[in-house]
């Protein structure tokens, strides 16, 4: 929690594009948020007529009409055909177009086009994770600019729903079945990815960011980010992996209980297990727990994790070691 | 045993003097806990009602002081996640479904009727012991570590949360029935029990939304019934229906769920209708405009109800095709509401307006529920639906109909009854100052929740960003404002059952039943059946300033 807090720190002190809108709506930030705003301003419009012509009315009559003493009511009609059927018809017309914008804008927003970018998005608790073409796995969603982008959604654990009030788009992602939307991004720069669909105590946390790129800066992104365990400190890197290999959901590093025990203090610690024995937490140790997690099991925790015997190359595995030696207290 | 519908004279200022009324005509706590009475009955629901609506007030201060700021003020995310699903459930199935057939209607119904009481009294008991069970196992999951799901329990969250869910949903479950009871009296009642010369078309209005309503209650309330126990079979025994861990499907509990709970919408706001045409009728001192297109639209809206559930799914994935037809049928229900609407307004049309307190809220209902409606429209519509979905938009709208069109109906109804039910009149200045305090406060707090919805703060959030901080500080602001109000309201209406100037039988000067037997009427409302008129011709009543209210011209012969 504390994490994701930190999160929403940064974004506070971040200055979004998203922060660029208008004071009804966000920015137009995608192809289509320009049609759905257009709709939004059309039913905002009769609404608003209607609105204003019922409240008018009401206070017009309230005015006119009030009780005054001695003076007996006009006699007015109980029903008037043509009237009651004027204000039946006329607004069956209006909501039949409404209904036909909505629906004709939506159809633009469901089909994406054959070319787009695929990319697959988990919602776990409570966080996304952005699978791209080539393997690589980001917290946060990089898009190109101008080229559409199709998302295919799904989850974990519970449903999750992914929201960029930017674009106008919004999707569940749902457990056991794939989902997906579609957008272009305008405008390069930095916009806010939220959770909208409940999904328990940090749900109002479950907030990434949308990093459009510029014109031939996406593929220079996606170059570093794939290579990461290359080009950043292996304690940067391994930061990095303890959020998007899994770690994260059993180890904590604040010395919070879990399904796995804190990474907090872990590193040089003699270790208790639960066959009676001791052992000294070195890299040795972190390197054994991670590819033959069975081989030493803690005491007071069930054998629960998953090798990820082949799953992690061996530079990976030195960064999530060196990770975990940044989290001893001096 | 009175003889009040029979003669001239006991309409006098006599009358209301006799002993004999149902507060008085039995005395001890039992005589109330075993009533068969309807009014009775009526006035329990009415007091256990309003205490949930003061539970669920409590909680959403509690909400709206912990959104004053970003970040941690009052409470930690796992106690705001609990304390919004008390405040939805509490306020949903334990007052605002129960609220206006329940207690004002199981009150009036059969008085306005000309009856005795409804056609099962001992039905109309048991479902009221049902709704105190089913509030006895909603309140034990408090006790239990409360629920964090939401009010409406989706999967595959509510099947793997280790809280209370099983508690409250066999509360809801067992608060279905005593929905699903009170909905089949009523219909038989107003079937069985109309007075000769009552014919449909000759019903008041309130009568014709609570049988509407009453069929959603027996309609739909079942599907619930059965969606909860397959979700507590789930929970228990983990039989897969849902959870796709276990070969289930979550979006077909969603699909369950809508089918009851958006028909129940109509539960919520049919009833309210009703009132609102008693309202202004009276308050305009003129007969009701258009009484068979408002009758008419509160069945089509009962029924059409029942067809726009999936509109609530835009975003689950569902196909487009099921979203086109539910978006179309959406827009569907919204003709009825604007009828009514447009009728209210001709029915003030050269009226002869005054603006006691149930007046105000009728009017604030017009102002209100006319946000609420047309914000719909937003929401009805696939593009923009989209972008608004689970947003402070959708709360902002919801409230906008439930609060400012149910709520309000609600008290306009209960400051309109109070003298008939209580026999005393309530403070008229301290009741427009509470409706304006409420009135303004509830605009303060939830239209800020429209602009936040359109800037894409999403729903049941314990944190939020920064740039959302102005806009919720209103609105916290202006939920202060609306508890002062319904404090005030409290403080005058307690004072009024022991100060309050002695009721007439009719004080605003309605033309229906009710107001023809005295306040509070007696044990069994009608000596005989009265004969019946029609019930908005008010060239019938006229003011008499000896009594202090209006006196009809013309007695029924029975």
């Amino acid at each position: 929690m504390n994490d994701a807090n930190g999160f929403m720190n940064y974004l506070n002190n971040t200055v979004l594009a998203q922060e660029r809108g208008s004071f009804w709506l966000p920015p137009q930030a995608s192809t289509t948020a320009a049609d759905v705003d257009w709709v939004f301003q059309f039913i905002f419009g009769v609404s608003a007529f209607f609105f204003i012509l019922i409240v008018t009315l009401m206070i017009i009559f309230i005015i006119r009409f009030k009780r005054r003493e001695g003076v007996e009511p006009g006699a007015a009609p109980h029903h008037s055909m043509a009237l009651e059927l004027t204000w039946s018809i006329i607004p069956t017309i209006i909501v039949v177009l409404i209904f036909a914008f909505g629906f004709t804008t939506y159809m633009n927003m469901r089909i994406a086009p054959d070319n787009a970018y695929e990319i697959n998005v988990t919602g776990q608790k409570w966080k996304w994770l952005f699978t791209y073409p080539n393997g690589h796995v980001d917290e946060n969603l990089h898009v190109p600019v101008d080229i559409p982008v199709r998302l295919i959604l799904t989850s974990v654990d519970v449903i999750h729903s992914l929201f960029v009030p930017a674009f106008r788009i919004k999707m569940d992602a749902v457990p056991g079945r794939y989902t997906d939307t579609w957008f272009q991004a305008k405008d390069p720069g930095e916009y806010l990815l939220f959770c909208a669909e409940y999904c328990g105590t940090s749900h109002s946390d479950m907030t990434s960011m949308v990093v459009v790129h510029k014109v031939g800066e996406f593929e220079k992104w996606m170059q570093d980010a794939a290579n990461f365990l290359n080009t950043m400190p292996p304690a940067e890197a391994g930061t990095r992996l303890y959020k998007i290999r899994g770690c994260a959901q059993c180890h904590s590093i604040d010395g919070t209980g879990g399904h796995g025990p804190t990474f907090k203090n872990l590193f040089g610690r003699d270790v208790a297990l639960k066959n009676g024995s001791t052992v000294a937490a070195d890299e040795n140790y972190i390197r054994t727990s991670i590819l033959d997690p069975m081989a030493d099991i803690v005491a007071g925790f069930e054998p629960v994790m998953p090798t990820y015997q082949g799953k992690l190359k061996a530079e990976e595995v030195t960064a999530i070691i060196e990770y975990i030696k940044t989290l001893r207290e001096e | 045993m009175i003889a009040s519908t029979t003669s001239p004279s006991t309409i006098s200022p006599a009358t209301n003097e006799r002993a004999d009324n149902y507060l008085t005509h039995k005395t001890g706590i039992l005589s109330w806990l075993v009533t068969l009475d309807h009014k009775r009955i009526g006035v329990l629901y009415l007091i256990s009602i309003l205490f949930a609506f003061f539970l669920g007030g409590v909680f959403a201060i509690l909400l709206r002081t912990e959104l004053i700021g970003p970040g941690q003020t009052i409470m930690d995310n796992d106690t705001y996640n609990k304390i919004f699903t008390l405040h939805g459930a509490i306020m949903i199935f334990l007052f605002i479904i129960p609220g206006i057939p329940a207690a004002l209607g199981n009150f009036i119904l059969p008085i306005m009727l000309g009856a005795k009481d409804v056609a099962f009294p001992r039905l109309n008991l048991t479902s009221y012991y049902l709704y105190v069970i089913g509030a006895i196992f909603a309140l034990l999951s408090i006790l239990l570590g409360a629920a964090d799901t939401g009010w409406t329990f989706y999967t595959p969250y509510s099947t793997s949360t280790s809280t209370s869910v099983v508690t409250i949903v066999l509360g809801a479950f067992i608060l279905g029935f005593s929905s699903i009871l009170t909905g089949l009296n009523f219909i038989v009642t107003i079937h069985t029990l109309r007075p000769p010369g009552m014919t449909w078309f000759r019903m008041p209005l309130f009568l014709w939304s609570l049988y509407g309503t009453a069929i959603i209650q027996v309609l739909a309330t079942p599907v619930l019934g059965i969606t909860l126990l397959l979700l507590i079979i789930e929970r228990t025994l983990g039989v897969g229906f849902f959870d796709p861990g276990l070969g289930g499907d979550p979006v077909l509990y969603q699909h369950f769920f809508w089918f009851y709970s958006h028909p129940a919408v109509y539960i919520m706001i049919l009833p309210a209708m009703g009132i609102m045409s008693e309202l202004v009728s009276t308050f305009s001192h003129k007969h009701i405009f258009g009484y068979k297109f408002i009758a008419y639209s509160s069945l089509a809206i009962a029924i059409l109800g029942f067809l726009v559930w999936g509109h609530h799914m835009f975003t689950s994935g569902q196909s487009s095709l099921m979203n086109m037809i539910f978006s179309l049928l959406t827009f569907s229900v919204s003709i009825p509401s604007a009828i009514k609407v447009f009728n209210w307004l001709a029915t003030m049309y050269k009226g002869s307006i005054t603006l006691e307190t149930p007046m105000l809220y009728a009017l604030s209902f017009i102002f209100l529920f006319g946000i609420g409606g047309l914000t719909g429209l937003f929401l009805g519509a696939l593009a923009t639906d989209v972008h608004l979905h689970d947003t402070y938009f959708v709360v902002a709208h919801f409230h906008y109909v439930m609060f400012g069109g149910t709520l309000i109906a609600f008290l306009g109804g209960l400051h309109y009854w109070w003298p008939k039910m209580i026999g005393k009149m309530y403070n008229e200045t301290m009741g427009k100052i509470a409706c304006l305090l409420i009135f303004v406060g509830f605009n303060a707090t939830f239209f800020t929740q429209f602009l936040l919805g359109m800037q894409g703060m999403p729903r049941r959030y314990a944190n939020y960003h920064e740039m959302y901080t102005p806009l919720h500080q209103i609105s916290t602001i202006g939920s202060y404002v609306m508890a002062v109000g319904f404090v005030v309201c409290a403080a005058y209406l307690i004072h009024s059952l022991f100060r309050g100037r002695k009721a007439p039988a009719n004080p605003w000067g309605s033309a229906t039943l009710e107001w023809r037997c005295a306040s509070p009427p007696p044990h069994d409302n009608f000596s005989a059946p009265p004969t019946v008129g029609d019930p908005y011709d008010m060239s019938d009543v006229r003011f008499d300033p000896q009594i202090g209210g209006y006196v009809f011209k013309t007695q029924p012969t029975p």
